[in-house]
């Protein structure tokens, strides 16, 4: 392959990769200077204006951010570790003791990402009603650890399938049960796998609005709907939106900026070897 | 230190036929055993039931005088070293060699003491703050075994321990394993698919074909003296030579027998359940199959000669043979690709295999070999 054939390639790949990133980047973008707007301003394409706090004054005096963040928190921390929990011994069972239907077991429960949410939203919110668990964030994190227990799984089942069964083994011909074995050995082997996994999870309950709109309401209400409370019936407000939206997605961001090598790292794991 | 004897093991998977049957062997206190035998013969089956990594299906496994069928690995008295080492990546060599004294519940100072003594025996003192992922493919090995030795079990079982190591190092680790247990003197069962490694570490031999065990033994018996065609095949390098022929005449010592497309051979030994008429097979190593312009019983067409230094290996087409004949030539004889030769061969270096391939006693000292 010629220099300059490889150049143009080069250049190509770049011009793409900078497309995509741009096109996904520019919403986030959007609504950040939206925020900083004031509602007239909001309705202008410019780029150009005067910078206010406005809209964010305007979204603390009318809501409670801190209690819609501290539902936030308590439900992404809660569904993580409850995830990882279950989703551990059920991988560390399919990967080391497999019997003739894991595989079917594992697609079967992938296959459960497949079906529309609202398809299960009236017998869920039923039972979510009768066992007294609306608007909770129990059972929020009940609801979200079972949405997100299959990606746990099918991601752990990866990581533990990459560790060689010898050294589980030569543990067990040491002395070591099944629990020793899973705490000493295989969460220290599979700890990058494991941790971005548990990242994903935080993130992934983190931005489920669909359940907390339909589940909660103030008590347990998580930030996904604060930001929808400022969808209201009487019209768009895009700077309060705005506003917010990126008091919403911050933290989150802000933890993906910080943790993306990791992520990364974690979600090729299993794919580069 | 314990003996270890299997009762007529057996293995199988499920509901599908045994893998593994009729195994009975006895290995004695102290004795250094290897499994050896082609791949998927069961070898690595039969050293991980021992271990109890796998199920016996069916007979008695003791280790000492106690049945261990149902007794968990780790309390049979067992240590293992495995192919890929296993050794524990996150940890550093000293904890890699402690975590099953640790598990045990001793002391500290127990621990510091047996990793320091197992570190001193393999000379990996100055490696043990080290991970295992900087050292060595050599030093990893050693560290397995320490870890082995730290245990102090009264069985080591080696499964295939030198296969991922480089030509020049596996010779020097298989010195290491044989002053290992000269200073150990445990039992050691080890299993290879490398007769080298077989013939120069084992006390005694076990030959499996196929889930059975074909033959056991000492090096030199199964040198000597293999039971079946399968154990002469295997053990030897180059392998035996095969050449087909009908048995002409038989006596007290002497069975002579009638080569295809060749002379007649006298064989030394006892002939059993064959008679004149039969299809046998007589067997010869390449260091016994003599170049002979003179008398031939055997004509062939050389095809490749290896020069190894000191001496060559020729390879000949016969009509006499399925596969090329090999025979060992010293280096000072030149034959050229292409050359029409003939063989001889002396009657107390042949081996005779009947029709079903069993081996007739050899009437011929040992000594005389």
């Amino acid at each position: 392959m010629s220099v300059a054939h490889s150049r143009l390639r080069y250049g190509i790949t770049t011009a793409v990769a900078w497309s995509l990133a741009i096109l996904v980047f520019f919403p986030i973008f959007w609504m950040m200077i939206t925020s900083f707007k004031t509602e007239e301003q909001a309705y202008q394409l410019s780029v150009i204006f005067q910078p206010t706090l406005q809209s964010f004054r305007e979204v603390f005096a009318r809501s409670d951010y801190l209690s819609f963040a501290g539902n936030s928190i308590a439900i992404s921390l809660g569904v993580t570790l409850l995830s990882l929990l279950l989703a551990i011994p059920a991988a560390y069972s399919m990967a080391f003791f497999p019997g003739p239907r894991t595989q079917k077991i594992l697609l079967w429960m992938m296959s459960t990402k497949m079906m529309p949410s609202v398809g299960v939203l009236l017998p869920v919110y039923l039972l979510w009603k009768n066992s007294g668990l609306l608007d909770t964030v129990s059972g929020l994190i009940i609801i979200y650890t079972l949405i997100n227990l299959p990606i746990a799984v099918w991601m752990a089942f990866t990581y533990f399938c990459e560790v060689p069964k010898e050294i589980l083994e030569a543990a067990r011909i040491d002395g070591a049960n099944t629990w020793q074995e899973i705490f000493h050995l295989l969460l220290p082997m599979s700890l990058p796998g494991l941790a971005s996994t548990g990242l994903l999870l935080l993130i992934l309950s983190w931005n489920e609005a669909f359940w907390s709109i339909n589940l909660s309401s103030s008590h347990a209400a998580p930030l996904t709907v604060f930001i929808a409370s400022y969808s209201s019936p009487e019209g768009l407000f895009w700077a309060k939106l705005s506003a917010a939206s990126l008091l919403a997605v911050a933290p989150i961001m802000v933890l993906g900026w910080l943790a993306q090598k990791q992520l990364v790292r974690g979600l090729t794991f299993g794919a580069v070897k | 230190m314990a003996s270890v004897n299997l009762r007529n093991v057996s293995k199988r998977y499920g509901d599908n036929p045994e893998v593994m049957r009729d195994i009975n062997l006895d290995i004695q206190d102290g004795e250094f055993v290897v499994f050896v035998g082609p791949s998927g013969c069961g070898k690595s089956t039969l050293l991980r039931m021992i271990a109890g990594l796998e199920d016996i299906s069916g007979g008695d496994l003791l280790i000492g005088d106690d049945r261990m069928n149902t007794v968990p690995p780790a309390k049979r008295g067992i240590a293992m070293v495995f192919q890929s080492y296993a050794l524990y990546p996150h940890m550093s060599l000293y904890d890699n060699m402690a975590f099953g004294l640790k598990l045990a519940g001793k002391s500290k100072s127990e621990i510091d003491a047996a990793v320091r003594k197992a570190a001193s025996i393999l000379h990996i003192d100055h490696l043990l703050d080290r991970k295992p992922k900087a050292l060595s493919g050599g030093q990893r090995q050693r560290v397995a075994i320490g870890r082995a030795i730290t245990r102090e079990p009264k069985v080591f079982l080696f499964d295939e321990p030198l296969s991922n190591l480089d030509a020049a190092l596996r010779v020097k680790m298989r010195l290491e394993f044989s002053r290992l247990h000269q200073d150990l003197k445990t039992t050691m069962i080890y299993v290879t698919h490398d007769q080298v490694e077989a013939m120069t570490l084992a006390d005694k031999i076990v030959v499996l074909s196929a889930g059975r065990i074909e033959q056991v033994g000492s090096p030199k018996t199964l040198y000597h003296h293999p039971a079946n065609r399968f154990v002469a095949g295997f053990i030897g390098s180059p392998k035996m030579n095969f050449i087909d022929g009908t048995v002409s005449a038989i006596d007290a010592e002497t069975v002579t027998v009638q080569i295809n497309n060749g002379g007649l051979q006298q064989v030394c030994v006892a002939a059993r359940g064959i008679q004149p008429g039969d299809k046998v097979c007589i067997g010869v190593r390449p260091e016994y199959l003599q170049l002979d312009s003179d008398h031939p019983v055997i004509k062939a067409t050389v095809s490749t000669v290896e020069g190894l230094g000191d001496f060559s290996y020729i390879y000949a087409a016969s009509a006499s043979a399925e596969e090329p004949l090999i025979s060992r030539i010293p280096d000072t004889l030149e034959v050229a690709d292409g050359s029409q030769i003939g063989f001889s061969i002396k009657p107390h270096h042949c081996h005779l295999f009947d029709s079903q391939g069993e081996a007739m006693p050899r009437t011929t000292p040992p000594t005389q070999h």
